[in-house]
């Protein structure tokens, strides 16, 4: 057993990491949300060429020929970055939908729970979309309509890749909390001093390795009962995570121009999607 | 101990209920809450009725047995809260009647009562948030004015209020307490900006206020000069005593609401949402009969709330938190909706354990003011 990324899975991460810095930074983000939420089709494509579709087809099929565990690492780095559409929906479909390996067409999907992001902008739904109802979005990046009547179960790669996206966010919190409780001063010390906000902080970090710990691990293993478990703790990880880091900023986390908000409502989105928390508790229990 | 009231106090409320029967129908419709002006042309509105019908006084004149009944009567019947007027009724209003001169207590509290004047808090600044004593927006005597240069920030209502409550330092040389005076700023006075400030739910209900060498009239200090971190701590009290009274009787109101809207979609079958819909329950119960005792104490001891007041505000602010939390696991996939209840005061409750002192600064002054615990980090 060496439960460690190997190099190549190192070497991927950082790829993509910094692929998504420079197109997809603050400031494009920021600038999305400003915009008014609409898909980038251009980034779309981009995210095609670099493989983030395809990652897992063959390569005979013009894939990467990559697995589920380099795919939970990429989609980390989505969720860090709060990359926007229809992500997890596009990469299933690839090799099933003529466009959707190479980011040439956008593919969204009705979820068991009755929610279906992004349908004005993609190319396919998959679903019956039948009855669906434009709703005001918490997620100023995530358009969403209620379809009636859904019902089934999640595949189990949906609910994992989303469940990694969770990661990213819980990653992401931490590093933002600690990053301004280093710097920001109160009573003549900067507040990462007070134990009140280092434990606030820890707390962070505990939450985000546990739920990566098991997201990694259902990568390899591509058990269900695993893949629940960690779907469990990662949306608990990204809303907790979202929810301490808003208050190690004080007022400032309060504020739209904050980032911190938006994340925690795409984990509010990502938590509610696809196996909400009760129903994978249960799965899990029911393993037991 | 005793929890019944007085045959007055039952006289006093059984009229309150009377006349928010008949009120309440002829209120007109509530304003979109983004419209501001219209926010506070209806909060000032509803106070001139209440002001009419003798209800006005309330918040200070009365007896804080009087003041709780009145906060439940009106929750309890669906009738609008303190809103705009909140600083003037909650802060600045109870600080002017305890501290201020006969003078000042004839020119800013009937306005208030009238739902005339509107104030705002400025204390915050951006370097002196949780520590608050560290400000320094700066006030300059010049014969009979203050000259205040200097910046506040997270000030809510601050687009729609004529006053503002501002904290001042008076003197930079001693111990920085005994620096602070406490001023009413006019907010229409030359020199004063405001630039307001976006919400995580998308409001602009506060904002950042520039004050750029504003003459205020030295007449305006309420207090003595550099004794303005006493009079605040009054201020402050009153905030975290009394004021979220009627918040919890409304609390108490939408649980009521959320067990109904869970039987009819059937999420009431869950054991799980039961039991925390249960629990919070039992803690909004408690959180009102704290505040049962914490009024008696108050009405013992003359009517200013104690370190109690962090006790119940802490509590709250994270049952209130748990409460739209629970409210989203009622509403499953329509928690994501704003459009529908409850999802906006989701957003909102998330500055409950920021705002009026953070759940850390609570815990800080629980366990170093009640429970006598060294001072440290
Ligand atoms: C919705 C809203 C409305 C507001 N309205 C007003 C208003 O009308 N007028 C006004 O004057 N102010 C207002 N405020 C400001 C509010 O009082 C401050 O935001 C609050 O006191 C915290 O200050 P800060 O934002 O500077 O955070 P900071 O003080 O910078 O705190 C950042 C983090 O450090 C922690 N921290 C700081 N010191 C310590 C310590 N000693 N021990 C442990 N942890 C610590 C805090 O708990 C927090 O988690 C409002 C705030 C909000 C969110």
């Amino acid at each position: 057993m060496d439960f460690r990324l190997s190099r190549d899975q190192t070497d991927l991460r950082r790829g993509v990491r910094e692929l998504l810095a420079g197109r997809f930074g603050r400031e494009a983000l920021r600038a999305a949300v400003d915009g008014g939420g609409g898909l980038d089709r251009g980034l779309w494509k981009e995210l095609g060429e670099a493989g983030f579709f395809a990652l897992r087809l063959p390569e005979d099929e013009g894939g990467v020929g990559l697995g589920l565990p380099e795919a939970v690492l990429v989609f980390e780095e989505a969720g860090r970055a709060l990359l926007p559409g229809p992500l997890v929906a596009t990469h299933v479909a690839a090799g099933a939908v003529p466009g959707a390996a190479e980011g040439t067409a956008v593919v969204t999907e009705v979820s068991p729970e009755g929610l279906l992001p992004w349908r004005d902008a993609a190319d396919v739904v998959r679903g019956d979309a039948a009855g669906a109802v434009p709703v005001r979005s918490v997620d100023p990046l995530t358009p969403l309509h209620r379809v009636p009547g859904a019902g089934g179960a999640a595949e189990s790669v949906t609910v994992l890749l989303t469940a990694a996206e969770q990661v990213g966010t819980a990653a992401w919190c931490t590093d933002a909390a600690v990053a301004y409780a280093r710097q920001r001063e109160q009573f003549g010390q900067v507040i990462g001093g007070f134990q009140a906000v280092k434990h606030l902080c820890a707390g962070m970090l505990v939450r985000t390795e546990l739920a990566r710990a098991a997201v990694w691990a259902a990568a390899v293993t591509g058990d269900a009962v695993e893949t629940a478990g960690a779907k469990l703790l990662a949306d608990e990880a990204a809303v907790a995570n979202a929810r301490d880091c808003l208050q190690v900023h004080g007022g400032m986390g309060f504020t739209w121009e904050a980032d911190v908000h938006l994340h925690l409502k795409r984990a509010w989105v990502r938590a509610a999607l696809v196996l909400p928390a009760g129903r994978a508790a249960e799965e899990v229990a029911a393993a037991l | 101990m005793d929890l019944s009231y007085t045959d007055e106090e039952e006289e006093f409320r059984a009229g309150l209920r009377d006349w928010l029967a008949a009120e309440l129908p002829r209120l007109p419709d509530r304003p979109d809450p983004l419209d501001w002006p219209g926010r506070r042309a209806y909060d000032c509105g509803w106070q001139r009725r209440l002001y009419d019908a003798g209800y006005g006084h309330v918040h200070w004149d009365a007896s804080p047995t009087q003041r709780l009944i009145f906060l439940e009567e009106t929750e309890r019947a669906g009738a609008p809260y303190v809103g705009a007027n909140f600083v003037g009724l909650l802060h600045a209003g109870p600080t002017i009647a305890a501290e201020g001169t006969p003078a000042q207590r004839a020119r800013w509290l009937e306005p208030v009562l009238r739902g005339d004047e509107v104030w705002c808090q400025g204390f915050s600044e951006p370097d002196a948030g949780s520590d608050l004593a560290s400000l320094r927006t700066r006030a300059v005597r010049d014969g009979d004015a203050y000259v205040v240069t200097g910046q506040k920030i997270w000030t809510s209502h601050a687009e729609v209020a004529d006053w503002c409550e501002l904290l001042v330092r008076t003197d930079t040389e001693g111990p920085r307490h005994r620096g602070i005076s406490w001023l009413a700023l006019p907010m229409d006075a030359p020199g004063v900006s405001v630039r307001p400030l976006r919400t995580l739910a998308g409001s602009t209900e506060f904002a950042e206020l520039f004050l750029d060498e504003v003459r205020v009239p030295v007449d305006n200090r309420v207090g003595d000069e550099n004794d303005g971190w006493r009079v605040t701590m009054v201020t402050l009290s009153f905030e975290r005593g009394t004021a979220f009274v009627g918040e919890v009787v409304a609390c108490r109101r939408l649980l009521g609401e959320l067990a109904r809207a869970a039987r009819e979609n059937g999420r009431w079958d869950d054991p799980a949402l039961r039991r925390r819909l249960g629990g919070l329950a039992a803690a909004f119960q408690a959180l009102w009969r704290l505040t049962q005792r914490n009024v008696s104490e108050a009405q013992a001891t003359g009517g200013v709330p104690g370190a109690g007041g962090s006790v119940f505000k802490l509590h709250y602010s994270h049952a209130r938190q748990e409460l739209y939390d629970t409210a989203a696991e009622v509403l499953g996939p329509d928690a994501l909706d704003l459009g529908r209840e409850w999802n906006l005061d989701r957003l909102s409750s998330l500055s409950y354990t920021i705002a009026a002192g953070t759940s850390q600064i609570q815990r800080n002054i629980v366990a170093e003011r009640i429970l006598g615990l060294p001072k440290g980090r």
